[in-house]
């Protein structure tokens, strides 16, 4: 009797681990499953406009959708990719050194008493929508860029290409400092995570050693964290590539390709967003939407990899660091 | 730090508690600036009323039926109040209107997965060929506004800057960069325009604003014909001048033109009239500088027509004569299939439902236009809208009954 109340509980053991294998292998491929699926209906919807433009989509800054003599569109991607590239990389190198700073402060250096306080201040600027950010831009931050930053910027910087022009505050310089503030809270609690599992071993032989806090810091806690710090900046730059409202509404919307930071430009979240929802009954048109959309896919995900390249690389590094 | 005492972490509930009212206050301190600040647009503008009495729509539908729209943004607020106002005269008919863009209208219906769309801007013959049966009914209109920001130039938003389609045109071309140009000058004498550039603000995404304001330019300036067009959305010229802005939405250029001394922009009447822009007097076909107001439109709207086809109700309302006409104009449609069985998704009974809650919204339902600013049909419109709506059928059964 004792023996197979015993069987039976054993039977339903295995069979609840059973049902949490199938679970965890549904878990596992629903998610990579939808991914593909959706590359492949976004490559599905662009095929007009790959067929119609061919590479010259990638290379042509004309965005034409309905020219004037009711002929085909002509369509380029340039200026969009170009928008992207630039606007993520000054929200980077704004929010990087920024992000930086914050993690290590309340990791290492800030009084207990300001921890809790500064972690939650930080990590409230992510919880504020994109459109808030963007009205905030636009009411606030452009006329704030136009009437002090870019005028000063001007005088001190202006002959370099990229501080010329006239300046209204809309361009990628003020898009780039609204994406800045919208990532450093993501860059900021990762960086935060990764500096506070350093172990405390680390940071007492430095010490022991005589190191001042700033020493320690440089010479064993940033190295034993930087693929971690890599990781952040990956993921903070997918946030940034990504960003759709914020971006729109400070950017200026010009199809046009300019040195000058100061200018109007767009990027490809922007123009799909602009242009999506009055696209109609033209093939070609809403096709090179989804095709900017591969596009942005496609710049993404060669992002990630090559900052998993970096990571691996500098891992062995670390590693090598670490036990010799 | 991770194994917090009890104590302590009641302390750092308290100093959240304190930081999220400090927030929270600011938060509130700056809306009710904000309230403050801005007063109800809905005061600022005359209005006039349609008010005819309803036919062959006073029986109530027996069985519920369930109404899906979709289209355009522009209208949405009218059709949402229509919508809920004609439930609660008759509670079996629910109509949902989902504004996701002309163009998401267009497509639905072309493809029927919906009952109705709804446009801003007419469709083309193209598109009319691909969805065979789809009828135009213009349910409301709406004018553009051209407005301006010189305020920290010495010209306060409640004086009247003089336009015309060719300096319109040209500002926007960027043949005319800067606001003391010579054509300028000669349409506001008296008024000390500076030597200032102008940023030419535009609608970044597509919108029946756009259509409107460059079916005028287009109407007038053979420049702008054969090199802009018209359309929902343009390549514009200024852009590759690095003097254009886009801003999204008439929110979008309704703040960049607020925000950005010596601009000026365009956007729907109703905007303008809320954020107290300042708003330009534009010449109509008969030479008149005419500001927008509903009355204004409406003339342009009932001048314009004269007695339309109810079986193409694709009308261009743009510089329409009329001394008091204003020239910048559009209607808005509502797409639906002329025989009604088309649409499989279609019952006879939700039919029957949508063109009767159609035939009351151009009459009753234009009485909730004004109170949203948007500006009731005129009486020609309202009787070629009839006409149409006589016509529907499901299988050549008529829907609406003489």
């Amino acid at each position: 009797m004792q023996a197979t109340a015993y069987a039976r509980r054993a039977r339903a053991r295995a069979r609840r681990r059973d049902f949490f294998h199938i679970f965890l292998i549904v878990a596992a491929f629903v998610i990579p499953i939808i991914t593909v699926l959706m590359l492949y209906a976004i490559i599905n919807a662009s095929v007009d406009s790959i067929r119609a433009f061919g590479f010259k989509f990638l290379i042509s800054t004309d965005w034409i959708p309905n020219p004037a003599n009711g002929g085909p569109p002509s369509l380029g991607a340039l200026p969009a990719i170009y928008g992207s590239i630039v606007t993520t990389v000054i929200a980077l190198l704004l929010a990087v050194p920024v992000s930086l700073g914050v993690a290590l402060f309340q990791a290492e250096l800030a009084p207990s008493v300001l921890r809790a306080p500064s972690r939650f201040l930080v990590e409230m600027l992510a919880a504020v929508p994109s459109v808030v950010y963007g009205l905030w831009g636009l009411l606030f931050l452009v006329p704030f860029m136009r009437d002090y930053v870019n005028p000063q910027l001007k005088s001190a910087l202006g002959f370099l290409p990229l501080f010329t022009g006239s300046t209204n505050g809309f361009g990628m310089l003020t898009a780039g400092v609204i994406l800045a503030v919208m990532i450093i809270p993501y860059g900021s609690s990762i960086m935060r995570e990764v500096i506070a599992a350093v172990p405390r071993s680390q940071r007492e032989a430095c010490i022991a050693l005589g190191a001042t806090s700033w020493e320690t810091i440089r010479t064993s806690v940033i190295p034993f964290a930087r693929t971690g710090i890599i990781a952040a900046i990956v993921l903070a730059m997918g946030r940034a590539i990504g960003e759709t409202m914020a971006v729109t509404m400070v950017i200026g919307n010009v199809a046009r390709i300019s040195p000058s930071l100061f200018l109007p430009a767009e990027t490809i979240p922007s123009v799909i967003a602009n242009e999506f929802t009055e696209v109609a009954g033209n093939g070609v048109y809403l096709a090179s939407l989804f095709e900017l959309g591969l596009i942005l896919f496609a710049i993404a995900f060669l992002m990630n990899f090559l900052g998993r390249v970096l990571i691996t690389r500098l891992s062995f590094k670390a590693g090598r660091d670490i036990h010799v | 730090m991770i194994h917090m005492s009890n104590r302590a972490t009641k302390r750092n509930i308290g100093k959240y508690a304190v930081i999220v009212i400090v927030v929270v206050a600011i938060i509130a301190a700056g809306f009710g600036y904000q309230a403050l600040t801005s007063t109800n647009p809905t005061q600022s503008i005359s209005q006039t009323m349609t008010g005819t009495a309803t036919s062959g729509s006073s029986t109530q539908p027996q069985e519920a039926v369930s109404i899906l729209g979709a289209g355009a943004t522009f209208p949405a607020p009218l059709l949402q109040k229509w919508t809920v106002e004609y439930h609660n005269l008759y509670s079996s008919v629910t109509i949902n209107y989902n504004p996701i863009g002309s163009g998401g209208g267009i497509q639905q219906i072309t493809q029927k997965t919906v009952d109705f769309g709804a446009s801003d801007a007419p469709l083309s013959d193209a598109q009319l060929r691909n969805a065979t049966g789809l009828v135009l009914m213009p349910e409301t209109l709406g004018g553009v506004a051209v407005t301006y920001n010189l305020v920290s130039f010495g010209i306060p938003n409640s004086t009247v800057l003089k336009f015309t389609g060719d300096v319109l045109a040209a500002i926007y071309m960027g043949n005319i960069q800067k606001w003391n140009d010579p054509a300028l000058v000669s349409l506001n004498p008296g008024v000390p325009l500076p030597a200032q550039p102008i940023t030419v603000v535009h609608r970044s995404d597509g919108s029946g604003t756009t259509y409107a304001f460059t079916d005028f330019l287009s109407a007038v300036n053979s420049d702008w014909k054969a090199n802009v067009g018209r359309s929902t959305s343009v390549t514009w010229p200024v852009d590759k001048l690095a003097t254009g802005v886009g801003g999204k939405g008439n929110a979008g250029v309704a703040g960049s033109v607020i925000n950005t001394p010596g601009s000026i922009g365009y956007v729907d009447v109703i905007y303008a009239v809320g954020q107290h822009l300042g708003v330009g007097a534009v010449r109509n076909a008969a030479g008149n500088f005419i500001v927008p107001t509903v009355d204004t439109i409406r003339n342009a709207a009932a001048a314009a027509t004269g007695t339309p086809d109810p079986n193409d109700l694709r009308l261009h309302i743009v510089n329409a004569a009329g001394d008091q006409s204003y020239p910048i104009a559009t209607y808005t449609y509502i797409l639906i299939y002329k025989d009604m069985s088309a649409n499989p998704g279609t019952s006879p009974a939700k039919a029957k439902a949508l063109a009767k809650f159609l035939w009351w919204a151009i009459h009753d339902g234009q009485k909730y236009a004004a109170d949203l600013i948007y500006v009731p049909l005129p009486q020609n419109i309202v009787s070629a809208d009839e006409h149409l709506l006589m016509s529907l059928t499901y299988q050549s059964q008529q829907l609406i009954a003489q």
